[in-house]
């Protein structure tokens, strides 16, 4: 879809401009926004575009940089510390050729680390996209790596 | 019998994607009991039944319903803060999850009693599914004429609007997450003036927790009386507790306040895994402190909790073991804070992370007696001088552990010169 159809689902009013970056950043396979799309979602709204630029800066769903189709995001808090029985940054780092914030090579996974997920009684989480994986085992990632491969993961 | 299901009672019986399932079990019942008994009777059975907010402050919920009510300024805004960022919480999760239609109701009799007609949901943007569920929720609700205009055909109008937030822990402060609905960056303004006078667009906003809406139909169903008989004192009523960490059964547990956090650690949550041993349990979340086990024997209590500087919070218990060092887990909650701070005032800004630079020294054995001094003295300047709950409780941790485990810093100290005898040899 293109953007000046996401920015039609919503009125051109200031406190929307959260709902449309994320919608409309999501449906993009790269996962990200880019200066020009920034200006147009900005004129729309009727807000300077450095305003905008700010809040792409502040909120860390957001992205100016292009990113994997699958954004997977590895949670680094206490919970999931003390809980997890394996290493699930070096078991992805290693099933995926790819190292903390980097994308792989063919542009299909971005390794991210969040804050808490609330999925503490499932941890170690790992979040997909939109999906949150919990209490996962090392066996569990290969699968779930694969799912995303063979396009049986969102 | 630790565990008294209140607000929790009928998840598990209920399908959270039915409004006829939530209809079965007297759903949306209590709204219209509110409905006969009258704006000033519902606040006053919040007020006798002192329910004071699930979020952290535990601030009394009847002193914002009377501050908002009685505001001429409209349009006045309810806002439900579903932004449960604090690590180690899931409750809000688990509730808007499990019974969507419960916090719809409670903020509904909200809007009632104080005349609000527009509301909001902020909730995380990690949540996605709690998400899908409560959108599909407040539609449902619509349709059957439970939101809108002119509900149950009362002359009464209220609606819901949900908002994402987009990975920002500080939104879940109450005016960042204003900033944030308000289509901004999320940095907090300096107080006052409070919400209930200039919240949301500038505007009488009220503020409160997924767990203190969804409790409110509870106190419409058993009366104020009845329910300020549960639990203590200070605090009246159940608890959402979040367990999660080292213990054998984690999960959301709703108990009275008044029950200790050894008997929910052991009864409820099994305990420790097999043969090890608890040897810190932080309580409240990443902002909240850490107790050694000797402690546990404390009640989860409003006043109890304030011995730390810091608020109840919002009930997460989070259990470590004896496999994890205390400044491994320190760094790692400086790292978190570090991250989310939103950069507005100084202490927060640039005290955090000179902070972690001392604990880093502890945890890599670098460490020397003006360091503790210096670690002290910087962990109270950031207390006692951040302008939000973030900065103020950032170093609740630190703090905590400068006074109930200090010899593990001295420890580490004379360790650390040990170290240098040999690295200098």
């Amino acid at each position: 879809m293109e953007l000046e159809q996401y920015l039609r689902r919503y009125p051109p009013e200031q406190t929307y401009v959260l709902e449309i970056l994320s919608d409309y950043q999501r449906s993009k396979p790269t996962q990200h926004l880019t200066k020009d799309e920034l200006k147009v979602i900005a004129d729309y709204l009727a807000i300077p575009e450095s305003h905008i630029s700010a809040i792409v800066a502040f909120y860390s769903f957001f992205s100016m940089k292009p990113r994997g189709r699958f954004i997977i995001q590895i949670c680094r808090d206490v919970p999931c510390h003390v809980s997890s029985k394996f290493d699930v940054v070096a078991t992805l780092e290693k099933l995926l050729g790819a190292k903390m914030g980097q994308t792989t090579e063919d542009k299909l996974f971005t390794l991210e680390y969040t804050s808490c997920l609330g999925s503490c009684d499932g941890a170690p989480a790992v979040r997909i996209n939109d999906t949150i994986h919990k209490s996962v085992t090392p066996e569990q990632l290969g699968q779930l790596i694969e799912d995303c491969r063979g396009g049986r993961h969102d | 019998m630790i565990e008294q299901k209140l607000i929790t009672k009928n998840i598990g019986k209920i399908d959270p994607k039915s409004l006829a399932s939530y209809m079965a079990f007297n759903g949306y019942k209590m709204l219209r009991k509110a409905l006969r008994l009258g704006k000033e009777h519902i606040i006053e059975q919040i007020e006798i039944a002192r329910l004071r907010g699930r979020g952290g402050a535990g601030f009394p919920m009847a002193s914002k319903l009377k501050a908002v009510a009685t505001q001429l300024v409209t349009p006045k805004y309810m806002i439900c803060n579903a932004d449960e960022g604090e690590p180690g919480n899931f409750k809000d999760r688990y509730l808007i999850e499990n019974n969507p239609h419960l916090i719809i109701e409670g903020m509904t009799i909200i809007a009632y009693a104080t005349g609000i007609e527009r509301g909001f949901v902020y909730i995380r943007g990690e949540y996605k599914e709690a998400y899908d569920v409560l959108a599909s929720a407040i539609e449902a609700a619509r349709e059957k004429g439970l939101l809108g205009k002119n509900i149950l055909r009362k002359g009464m109008n209220f609606d819901i609007e949900i908002r994402r937030g987009a990975g920002s822990y500080v939104c879940g402060e109450e005016f960042a997450l204003i900033e944030s609905i308000e289509g901004k960056a999320g940095r907090t303004r300096v107080k006052p003036p409070f919400p209930t006078t200039e919240g949301l667009f500038q505007k009488p906003t009220l503020i409160n927790n997924v767990e203190t809406f969804a409790t409110v139909p509870t106190i419409i169903e058993m009366g104020g009386k009845a329910f300020s008989a549960i639990g203590t004192e200070s605090s009246t009523g159940t608890k959402l507790i979040s367990l999660s960490g080292n213990v054998r059964h984690k999960g959301v547990y709703e108990v009275p306040f008044g029950v200790s956090l050894r008997d929910v650690i052991k009864t409820l949550g099994g305990g420790a895994e097999k043969g090890r041993k608890i040897r810190m349990v932080q309580l409240s979340g990443a902002c909240g402190p850490i107790i050694p086990e000797y402690m546990l024997d404390m009640t989860i209590d409003y006043d109890r909790f304030e011995i730390f500087e810091s608020k109840t919070g919002a009930g997460a218990i989070i259990v470590i073991d004896d496999r994890f060092d205390m400044f491994e887990i320190l760094v790692r909650i400086g790292a978190f804070f570090a991250h989310e701070s939103c950069g507005k005032c100084t202490p927060c800004r640039e005290g955090i992370f000179q902070m972690n630079r001392l604990l880093e020294k502890f945890n890599e054995y670098r460490a020397t007696e003006a360091d503790l001094q210096l670690l002290e003295t910087l962990a109270r300047t950031i207390h006692q001088t951040s302008l939000c709950g973030l900065g103020q409780t950032a170093a609740t941790a630190t703090i905590s552990t400068l006074h109930y485990f200090r010899s593990k810093y001295i420890d580490r100290i004379e360790k650390s010169s040990l170290q240098e005898g040999v690295t200098n040899a």
